[in-house]
Protein backbone atom coordinates (compact mmCIF):
# COMPACT_ATOMS: atom_id res chain seq x y z
CA UNK A 1 0.00 0.00 0.00
CA UNK A 2 2.99 2.74 0.95
CA UNK A 3 5.97 3.14 -1.97
CA UNK A 4 4.74 1.31 -4.99
CA UNK A 5 7.28 0.55 -7.39
CA UNK A 6 7.04 0.18 -10.65
CA UNK A 7 10.17 -1.08 -13.35
CA UNK A 8 11.32 1.92 -15.34
CA UNK A 9 9.49 4.50 -13.11
CA UNK A 10 10.32 7.02 -11.03
CA UNK A 11 7.86 7.59 -8.24
CA UNK A 12 7.98 10.90 -6.89
CA UNK A 13 6.78 11.78 -3.74
CA UNK A 14 4.23 14.58 -2.38
CA UNK A 15 2.44 16.84 -4.75
CA UNK A 16 4.86 16.87 -7.07
CA UNK A 17 4.37 13.16 -7.55
CA UNK A 18 0.46 13.76 -7.74
CA UNK A 19 0.65 15.86 -10.13
CA UNK A 20 2.99 13.56 -12.48
CA UNK A 21 0.81 10.69 -11.73
CA UNK A 22 -2.54 12.33 -12.27
CA UNK A 23 -0.70 13.80 -15.42
CA UNK A 24 0.85 9.77 -16.26
CA UNK A 25 0.14 7.41 -18.94
CA UNK A 26 -2.34 4.43 -18.29
CA UNK A 27 -3.08 4.18 -14.50
CA UNK A 28 -3.30 7.83 -12.10
CA UNK A 29 -3.19 5.53 -8.82
CA UNK A 30 -0.23 3.98 -8.68
CA UNK A 31 0.12 0.77 -6.99
CA UNK A 32 -3.23 0.70 -5.99
CA UNK A 33 -5.54 -2.01 -6.79
CA UNK A 34 -8.54 -1.38 -9.36
CA UNK A 35 -10.78 -2.60 -6.57
CA UNK A 36 -9.58 -0.52 -3.74
CA UNK A 37 -9.68 2.60 -6.35
CA UNK A 38 -13.57 1.75 -6.89
CA UNK A 39 -14.43 1.03 -3.12
CA UNK A 40 -12.78 4.31 -2.81
CA UNK A 41 -15.22 5.93 -5.14
CA UNK A 42 -17.82 4.32 -3.77
CA UNK A 43 -17.16 5.34 -0.18
CA UNK A 44 -16.82 9.13 -1.61
CA UNK A 45 -19.92 8.89 -3.13
CA UNK A 46 -21.76 6.86 -0.40
CA UNK A 47 -20.18 10.10 2.02
CA UNK A 48 -22.38 12.65 -0.15
CA UNK A 49 -25.56 10.37 0.22
CA UNK A 50 -25.33 10.34 4.43
CA UNK A 51 -24.16 14.19 4.34
CA UNK A 52 -27.64 15.23 2.76
CA UNK A 53 -29.03 13.12 5.08
CA UNK A 54 -27.37 14.99 7.80
CA UNK A 55 -27.27 18.04 6.37
CA UNK A 56 -31.32 17.84 5.71
CA UNK A 57 -31.54 16.98 9.26
CA UNK A 58 -29.62 20.04 10.74
CA UNK A 59 -31.87 21.90 8.29
CA UNK A 60 -35.19 19.80 10.14
CA UNK A 61 -34.26 19.97 12.97
CA UNK A 62 -32.80 24.25 13.01
CA UNK A 63 -35.93 25.40 11.44
CA UNK A 64 -39.02 24.04 13.23
CA UNK A 65 -40.00 26.28 16.23
CA UNK A 66 -41.51 23.09 18.17
CA UNK A 67 -38.86 22.31 20.91
CA UNK A 68 -36.49 19.43 19.63
CA UNK A 69 -37.01 16.13 21.59
CA UNK A 70 -33.60 15.73 24.51
CA UNK A 71 -31.57 12.58 22.99
CA UNK A 72 -30.28 12.18 26.07
CA UNK A 73 -33.56 11.59 28.00
CA UNK A 74 -35.07 9.52 24.71
CA UNK A 75 -32.34 7.55 24.71
CA UNK A 76 -31.75 6.41 28.12
CA UNK A 77 -32.01 2.77 29.20
CA UNK A 78 -32.27 1.87 32.81
CA UNK A 79 -29.71 -0.16 34.35
CA UNK A 80 -30.28 -1.62 37.69
CA UNK A 81 -33.42 0.57 38.17
CA UNK A 82 -31.65 4.07 37.65
CA UNK A 83 -31.89 5.77 33.87
CA UNK A 84 -28.64 6.08 32.69
CA UNK A 85 -28.45 8.86 29.45
CA UNK A 86 -27.21 7.34 26.05
CA UNK A 87 -25.89 4.03 27.29
CA UNK A 88 -27.33 2.00 24.58
CA UNK A 89 -25.90 4.21 22.13
CA UNK A 90 -22.45 4.22 24.01
CA UNK A 91 -22.27 0.83 24.00
CA UNK A 92 -23.44 0.56 20.68
CA UNK A 93 -19.94 3.37 19.68
CA UNK A 94 -17.60 0.80 21.63
CA UNK A 95 -18.89 -2.55 19.65
CA UNK A 96 -18.38 -0.51 16.42
CA UNK A 97 -15.23 0.35 17.09
CA UNK A 98 -14.06 -3.21 18.58
CA UNK A 99 -15.23 -4.60 15.01
CA UNK A 100 -12.93 -1.37 13.21
CA UNK A 101 -10.38 -2.83 15.15
CA UNK A 102 -10.68 -6.93 14.93
CA UNK A 103 -11.08 -5.63 11.14
CA UNK A 104 -7.56 -3.41 10.77
CA UNK A 105 -5.86 -6.38 12.35
CA UNK A 106 -7.56 -8.87 9.75
CA UNK A 107 -6.29 -6.77 7.18
CA UNK A 108 -2.80 -6.87 8.18
CA UNK A 109 -2.18 -10.27 9.21
CA UNK A 110 -3.84 -11.26 5.58
CA UNK A 111 -1.56 -9.28 4.16
CA UNK A 112 1.09 -11.30 6.21
CA UNK A 113 -0.59 -14.69 4.84
CA UNK A 114 -1.64 -15.58 8.33
CA UNK A 115 -4.57 -17.29 7.15
CA UNK A 116 -6.20 -18.62 10.61
CA UNK A 117 -5.42 -14.93 11.98
CA UNK A 118 -6.56 -13.18 9.16
CA UNK A 119 -9.97 -15.83 9.04
CA UNK A 120 -11.13 -15.46 12.90
CA UNK A 121 -10.65 -11.76 12.59
CA UNK A 122 -12.85 -11.21 9.76
CA UNK A 123 -14.92 -13.97 11.61
CA UNK A 124 -15.01 -11.45 15.20
CA UNK A 125 -15.68 -8.25 13.26
CA UNK A 126 -18.85 -9.74 11.56
CA UNK A 127 -19.75 -11.12 14.81
CA UNK A 128 -19.31 -7.41 16.20
CA UNK A 129 -21.41 -6.16 13.48
CA UNK A 130 -23.88 -8.39 14.07
CA UNK A 131 -24.29 -7.43 17.78
CA UNK A 132 -24.31 -4.04 16.54
CA UNK A 133 -27.19 -4.75 14.39
CA UNK A 134 -29.10 -6.50 17.13
CA UNK A 135 -28.69 -3.76 19.63
CA UNK A 136 -29.90 -1.51 16.88
CA UNK A 137 -32.80 -3.49 16.80
CA UNK A 138 -33.47 -3.19 19.99
CA UNK A 139 -33.42 0.45 20.21
CA UNK A 140 -35.90 0.82 17.38
CA UNK A 141 -38.50 -1.72 18.88
CA UNK A 142 -38.00 0.40 22.40
CA UNK A 143 -38.69 3.74 20.34
CA UNK A 144 -41.38 2.62 18.27
CA UNK A 145 -43.35 0.88 21.58
CA UNK A 146 -43.04 4.62 23.13
CA UNK A 147 -45.16 5.48 20.30
CA UNK A 148 -42.02 7.30 18.12
CA UNK A 149 -43.36 7.54 14.09
CA UNK A 150 -41.66 9.12 11.52
CA UNK A 151 -44.71 11.81 11.55
CA UNK A 152 -44.91 12.11 15.42
CA UNK A 153 -43.46 11.04 18.72
CA UNK A 154 -44.48 11.99 22.36
CA UNK A 155 -41.20 14.05 23.34
CA UNK A 156 -41.25 17.09 21.01
CA UNK A 157 -40.83 18.61 17.49
CA UNK A 158 -42.81 15.78 15.34
CA UNK A 159 -39.28 16.00 12.00
CA UNK A 160 -37.51 13.93 15.26
CA UNK A 161 -38.83 10.48 14.00
CA UNK A 162 -38.44 10.74 10.47
CA UNK A 163 -35.18 11.99 10.85
CA UNK A 164 -34.11 9.39 13.11
CA UNK A 165 -35.66 6.24 11.48
CA UNK A 166 -33.75 7.42 7.96
CA UNK A 167 -30.49 8.12 9.18
CA UNK A 168 -29.69 5.18 11.65
CA UNK A 169 -32.15 2.96 9.35
CA UNK A 170 -30.07 3.26 6.33
CA UNK A 171 -26.72 3.30 8.53
CA UNK A 172 -28.00 -0.28 9.82
CA UNK A 173 -28.60 -1.11 6.30
CA UNK A 174 -24.90 -0.37 5.79
CA UNK A 175 -23.74 -2.10 8.96
CA UNK A 176 -26.58 -5.40 8.14
CA UNK A 177 -24.78 -5.56 4.26
CA UNK A 178 -20.92 -5.43 5.40
CA UNK A 179 -21.91 -8.16 8.10
CA UNK A 180 -23.08 -10.30 4.96
CA UNK A 181 -19.77 -9.92 3.44
CA UNK A 182 -17.80 -10.10 6.48
CA UNK A 183 -19.55 -13.85 6.69
CA UNK A 184 -18.29 -14.88 3.33
CA UNK A 185 -14.99 -13.13 3.62
CA UNK A 186 -14.12 -14.90 7.05
CA UNK A 187 -15.25 -18.48 5.00
CA UNK A 188 -13.44 -17.42 1.88
CA UNK A 189 -10.12 -16.62 4.04
CA UNK A 190 -10.67 -19.73 6.14
CA UNK A 191 -10.73 -21.83 2.75
CA UNK A 192 -7.44 -20.83 1.72
CA UNK A 193 -8.96 -18.64 -1.45
CA UNK A 194 -6.26 -16.76 -1.07
CA UNK A 195 -3.52 -18.52 -0.87
CA UNK A 196 -1.18 -20.25 -3.28
CA UNK A 197 -1.95 -17.59 -5.99
CA UNK A 198 -5.84 -17.36 -5.04
CA UNK A 199 -8.97 -18.97 -6.32
CA UNK A 200 -10.79 -17.54 -8.96
CA UNK A 201 -14.01 -16.07 -7.32
CA UNK A 202 -17.34 -15.40 -8.65
CA UNK A 203 -18.34 -13.50 -12.48
CA UNK A 204 -14.31 -13.07 -13.12
CA UNK A 205 -11.78 -14.66 -14.22
CA UNK A 206 -9.50 -13.32 -11.43
CA UNK A 207 -7.61 -14.91 -8.52
CA UNK A 208 -8.04 -13.87 -5.56
CA UNK A 209 -5.74 -11.86 -3.35
CA UNK A 210 -5.42 -10.89 0.33
CA UNK A 211 -6.31 -7.08 -1.10
CA UNK A 212 -9.72 -8.08 -0.96
CA UNK A 213 -9.38 -8.30 2.45
CA UNK A 214 -8.04 -4.92 2.45
CA UNK A 215 -11.20 -3.58 0.50
CA UNK A 216 -13.40 -4.75 2.32
CA UNK A 217 -12.27 -3.35 5.49
CA UNK A 218 -12.37 -0.04 3.64
CA UNK A 219 -16.02 -0.48 3.75
CA UNK A 220 -16.13 -1.59 7.41
CA UNK A 221 -14.17 1.01 8.66
CA UNK A 222 -16.59 3.58 6.38
CA UNK A 223 -19.78 2.32 8.36
CA UNK A 224 -17.45 3.26 11.70
CA UNK A 225 -16.53 6.64 10.60
CA UNK A 226 -20.17 7.83 9.71
CA UNK A 227 -21.38 6.09 12.93
CA UNK A 228 -18.66 8.79 14.28
CA UNK A 229 -20.82 11.52 12.60
CA UNK A 230 -24.30 9.85 13.14
CA UNK A 231 -23.33 9.80 16.80
CA UNK A 232 -22.02 13.29 17.16
CA UNK A 233 -24.65 14.96 15.44
CA UNK A 234 -27.85 12.69 15.89
CA UNK A 235 -27.24 11.35 19.84
CA UNK A 236 -24.57 14.14 21.70
CA UNK A 237 -25.68 17.10 19.40
CA UNK B 1 22.46 -11.57 -10.11
CA UNK B 2 18.99 -10.26 -12.21
CA UNK B 3 17.32 -13.19 -10.37
CA UNK B 4 18.26 -12.36 -7.05
CA UNK B 5 17.41 -8.55 -7.49
CA UNK B 6 13.88 -9.49 -8.13
CA UNK B 7 13.21 -11.60 -5.31
CA UNK B 8 14.68 -9.02 -3.06
CA UNK B 9 11.96 -6.36 -4.66
CA UNK B 10 9.29 -9.08 -4.09
CA UNK B 11 10.98 -9.08 -0.53
CA UNK B 12 10.38 -5.89 0.21
CA UNK B 13 6.94 -5.26 -1.54
CA UNK B 14 5.22 -7.28 0.97
CA UNK B 15 7.14 -5.67 3.93
CA UNK B 16 6.19 -2.51 2.78
CA UNK B 17 2.32 -3.51 2.70
CA UNK B 18 1.91 -4.57 6.07
CA UNK B 19 2.55 -2.26 9.37
CA UNK B 20 3.56 -2.88 13.13
CA UNK B 21 0.49 -4.03 15.43
CA UNK B 22 1.57 -1.33 18.03
CA UNK B 23 0.45 1.47 15.86
CA UNK B 24 -2.93 -0.34 15.57
CA UNK B 25 -3.47 -0.53 18.87
CA UNK B 26 -2.73 2.59 19.87
CA UNK B 27 -5.34 3.69 17.60
CA UNK B 28 -7.39 1.32 18.41
CA UNK B 29 -7.04 2.65 21.67
CA UNK B 30 -7.10 6.20 21.39
CA UNK B 31 -10.99 5.59 19.22
CA UNK B 32 -12.06 4.03 22.57
CA UNK B 33 -10.55 7.02 25.21
CA UNK B 34 -11.89 9.55 22.83
CA UNK B 35 -15.31 7.78 22.98
CA UNK B 36 -15.17 7.59 26.57
CA UNK B 37 -14.36 11.51 26.28
CA UNK B 38 -17.28 12.19 23.93
CA UNK B 39 -20.08 9.90 26.23
CA UNK B 40 -18.54 12.33 28.99
CA UNK B 41 -19.76 15.48 27.28
CA UNK B 42 -22.94 13.63 27.51
CA UNK B 43 -22.71 12.50 30.90
CA UNK B 44 -21.91 15.68 32.57
CA UNK B 45 -24.05 17.55 30.24
CA UNK B 46 -22.05 20.39 29.27
CA UNK B 47 -24.12 22.71 27.02
CA UNK B 48 -23.88 25.85 24.89
CA UNK B 49 -20.25 26.19 22.74
CA UNK B 50 -18.23 24.13 25.24
CA UNK B 51 -20.74 21.08 24.54
CA UNK B 52 -20.53 21.90 20.93
CA UNK B 53 -16.89 22.42 20.45
CA UNK B 54 -16.15 19.25 22.48
CA UNK B 55 -18.34 17.12 20.23
CA UNK B 56 -16.96 18.39 16.68
CA UNK B 57 -12.98 17.90 18.20
CA UNK B 58 -13.62 14.51 19.35
CA UNK B 59 -15.92 13.46 16.18
CA UNK B 60 -12.90 14.93 13.79
CA UNK B 61 -10.33 13.31 16.00
CA UNK B 62 -12.00 10.06 15.76
CA UNK B 63 -12.52 10.24 12.38
CA UNK B 64 -8.75 11.47 11.44
CA UNK B 65 -7.35 8.53 13.17
CA UNK B 66 -9.92 6.09 11.46
CA UNK B 67 -9.31 7.40 8.15
CA UNK B 68 -5.67 8.26 8.66
CA UNK B 69 -4.93 4.65 9.60
CA UNK B 70 -7.45 2.01 9.86
CA UNK B 71 -8.40 3.34 6.28
CA UNK B 72 -4.61 3.67 5.34
CA UNK B 73 -5.05 6.88 3.77
CA UNK B 74 -1.89 8.35 5.80
CA UNK B 75 0.36 5.79 3.91
CA UNK B 76 -1.27 6.12 0.47
CA UNK B 77 0.17 8.26 -2.66
CA UNK B 78 -1.32 12.30 -2.59
CA UNK B 79 -3.16 11.44 -5.95
CA UNK B 80 -5.48 9.05 -4.09
CA UNK B 81 -5.55 11.05 -0.58
CA UNK B 82 -6.68 14.31 -2.82
CA UNK B 83 -8.89 12.97 -5.18
CA UNK B 84 -11.02 11.59 -1.98
CA UNK B 85 -10.70 14.73 0.57
CA UNK B 86 -11.28 18.02 -1.93
CA UNK B 87 -14.75 16.84 -2.22
CA UNK B 88 -15.77 17.53 1.29
CA UNK B 89 -15.10 21.18 0.61
CA UNK B 90 -18.52 20.85 -1.36
CA UNK B 91 -19.85 19.21 1.50
CA UNK B 92 -18.79 22.23 3.70
CA UNK B 93 -20.38 24.97 1.53
CA UNK B 94 -23.57 22.54 0.91
CA UNK B 95 -23.08 23.00 4.95
CA UNK B 96 -23.24 26.93 5.12
CA UNK B 97 -25.82 27.28 2.41
CA UNK B 98 -28.50 25.05 4.09
CA UNK B 99 -27.37 26.70 7.87
CA UNK B 100 -28.35 30.28 5.79
CA UNK B 101 -31.45 28.54 4.97
CA UNK B 102 -32.48 27.18 8.29
CA UNK B 103 -32.20 30.49 9.75
CA UNK B 104 -34.54 32.05 7.21
CA UNK B 105 -36.75 29.46 7.64
CA UNK B 106 -37.20 29.71 11.68
CA UNK B 107 -37.46 33.41 10.68
CA UNK B 108 -40.41 32.77 8.98
CA UNK B 109 -41.94 30.42 10.45
CA UNK B 110 -42.12 32.42 13.22
CA UNK B 111 -43.36 35.80 12.01
CA UNK B 112 -45.84 33.92 10.58
CA UNK B 113 -47.08 31.81 13.08
CA UNK B 114 -46.45 34.09 16.45
CA UNK B 115 -46.73 37.52 14.46
CA UNK B 116 -48.86 36.84 12.24
CA UNK B 117 -47.29 37.97 9.05
CA UNK B 118 -48.38 41.20 8.12
CA UNK B 119 -46.01 43.87 9.77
Amino acid sequence: MSDPKIDGFELKPGFRGMASDTGSDQTMFKGVHWGKAMMWIFLLSDTFVFSCFLISYMKGRGSTPAEWPNPSEVFALDAFGVPVPLLLIALMTFVLITSSGTMALAVKYGYEKNRKMCGWLVLATAVGGLTFVGMQAYEWSKLIHEGVRPWENPFGAAQFGSFFFMITGFHGFHVSIGVIFLFIYAYKVFAGHYENGGKRGWFTTMKGDYVEIEILGLYWHFVDLVWVFIFAFFYLW
Amino acid sequence: MENTDQINEKDKKTEASTHKIGIYLWIWGLLFVLSFFSYMVDWYQFQGMLRWSLILFFMFAKAGLIMAFFMHLFWERYALVNVLLWPMTAIACFIFLMAAEFQYTLFTRMFYFFVGGAA
